[in-house]
């Protein structure tokens, strides 16, 4: 399989024997270290909107295979506050580096960046749009804390209007012949066209806006922030900040191997009282971002196959 | 009084007819004809037997594509263009929908980068009866109501 030169922008654009490389070129990277895999290669990393895990984890995994990087977190200062387009700015990354990971407030900007440019190019997030790197350390996660990705019972649980993990996960996780549960208020349900798309594929799914009436038939639980960045209006933002909340009360009511997601950040709809429990995994999650990143970097740069 | 046709007859072009309604000048627009040198009718509001009104294009000069035909398909799904020959029609094209969709359709996502930098949109065409397309960059998925034409 040739990922050499690949843009990553969209979990539609790849198949599921695209992802199981990934995942399993993910774990070969976990574990062993390979440090002067991306030697001499440099990532620009161009974050138009707020990070932490994201830009942290391409720095770290470039870093760790003995790569350089480059980049900014804040557009204030660059060229972007003098008007330049989005179009020219990765014509600069382009010059400059040698793989591109951008994430911007608009989407479809990273499959604009991935034809501006000529280097490869990984969406970090584009809007309410695609994160596909996060989709794939979500596969990864799952495999990992189940030991497989068939057949699963998988709850997301609250802004799954807007959640573009919820959207791309759900995408993803089709392949492997899951039953869906949609736990939100109607108002922030799953859009119709993912639902449409399941109904096409012929995927069991349910929709339900109590937790506790599904929470026992879960193996994962995937949480989700109701996301205040997303909503046009703050006026519902406020309406459904805090509508679900995760803490030990839930825990009579769930699988004992039942495993609790997060993409992070939580802003209180997960207590810390949960994190000690074997059910929280959402840490664990998030450091899986490194073996995703470092396959990631490692196949859209050729250096592995 | 004696009665005429509205638009006479062309002897080497194309002839676009059954357009609906008042759509005859956007596809002039869609099709970018004010640019050609030779001589363009555009009629609206003829009468049409089967559909009430209609407005008919008389290119002369311009033998039109199948792909610049398919450009129409949206504002003028039923149309016909005839490529006309020393008078006579040598060959008639149907008016079908593309695959693809660029230049002519706005997104309906106002935060989709189509609507926020120069970008020419694009779209790929999911069904063409009920008419769904999804953007190229945002993804999102528009049905024949959300599409509105740029």
């Amino acid at each position: 399989m040739n990922f050499k030169n690949r843009d990553v922008i969209s979990i539609h654009d790849f198949s599921k024997q695209e992802l199981l490389h990934i995942l399993k070129i993910a774990k070969l990277m976990e574990k062993s270290s390979k440090p002067d895999l991306l030697k001499d290669k440099i990532l620009s990393t161009l974050f138009f909107e707020p990070s932490t895990r994201t830009r942290l984890s391409f720095i770290s995994a470039m870093e760790q295979l003995n790569g350089k990087v480059m980049g900014f977190a804040n557009t204030a200062i660059t060229s972007v506050k003098k008007g330049e387009s989005l179009w020219d700015t990765i014509k600069m990354a382009e010059a400059y580096s040698d793989v591109i990971a951008i994430r911007h407030p608009l989407e479809g900007a990273a499959r604009l960046a991935a034809e501006a440019s000529s280097k490869p190019v990984i969406n970090a997030g584009d809007g309410a749009n695609q994160h596909p790197t996060q989709t794939m350390l979500d596969l990864y996660t799952i495999q990992k804390v189940k030991g497989k990705l068939d057949g699963l019972n998988i709850g997301f649980l609250g802004d799954l209007k807007y959640g573009r993990t919820v959207h791309s996960l759900t995408i993803a996780l089709s392949h492997f012949n899951p039953n869906f549960y949609f736990i939100a208020p109607p108002a922030l349900q799953m859009p119709q066209t993912y639902l449409d798309d399941l109904k096409e594929k012929k995927i069991k799914f349910t929709l339900e806006s109590n937790l506790l009436k599904v929470s026992k038939k879960l193996d994962i639980l995937y949480d989700t922030r109701i996301q205040k960045e997303r909503f046009p209006d703050p006026v519902e933002y406020e309406k459904y900040k805090g509508v679900y909340k995760l803490d030990t009360g839930l825990l009579p009511h769930i699988k004992k191997d039942l495993k609790i997601m997060h993409p992070l950040p939580r802003v209180g709809e997960i207590d810390p009282s949960l994190d000690e429990t074997e059910h929280a995994v959402y840490f664990e999650q998030a450091a899986n971002g490194i073996p995703v990143r470092k396959a990631l970097l490692a196949l859209v740069l050729g250096k592995i196959k | 009084m004696k009665k005429e046709l509205s638009v006479s007859a062309i002897k080497e072009g194309s002839v676009i007819d059954h357009i609906p309604g008042n759509a005859a000048f956007k596809v002039v627009d869609i099709l970018d004809l004010k640019g050609l040198r030779g001589i363009i009718s555009v009629a609206t509001n003829l009468t049409s037997k089967s559909t009430g009104k209609k407005g008919i294009i008389k290119i002369s000069g311009k033998d039109l594509t199948k792909e610049e035909v398919d450009k129409i398909a949206l504002i003028a799904p039923n149309a016909t263009v005839n490529i006309i020959k020393n008078y006579d029609v040598k060959e008639k094209i149907k008016v079908a929908i593309p695959s693809t969709i660029k230049k002519i359709v706005k997104c309906s996502n106002p935060n989709c980068v189509t609507n926020n930098e120069k970008v020419m949109t694009k779209f790929y065409v999911l069904s063409k009866d009920p008419l769904k397309v999804r953007c190229h960059y945002c993804e999102r998925i528009m049905d024949k109501e959300d599409i509105s034409l740029l």
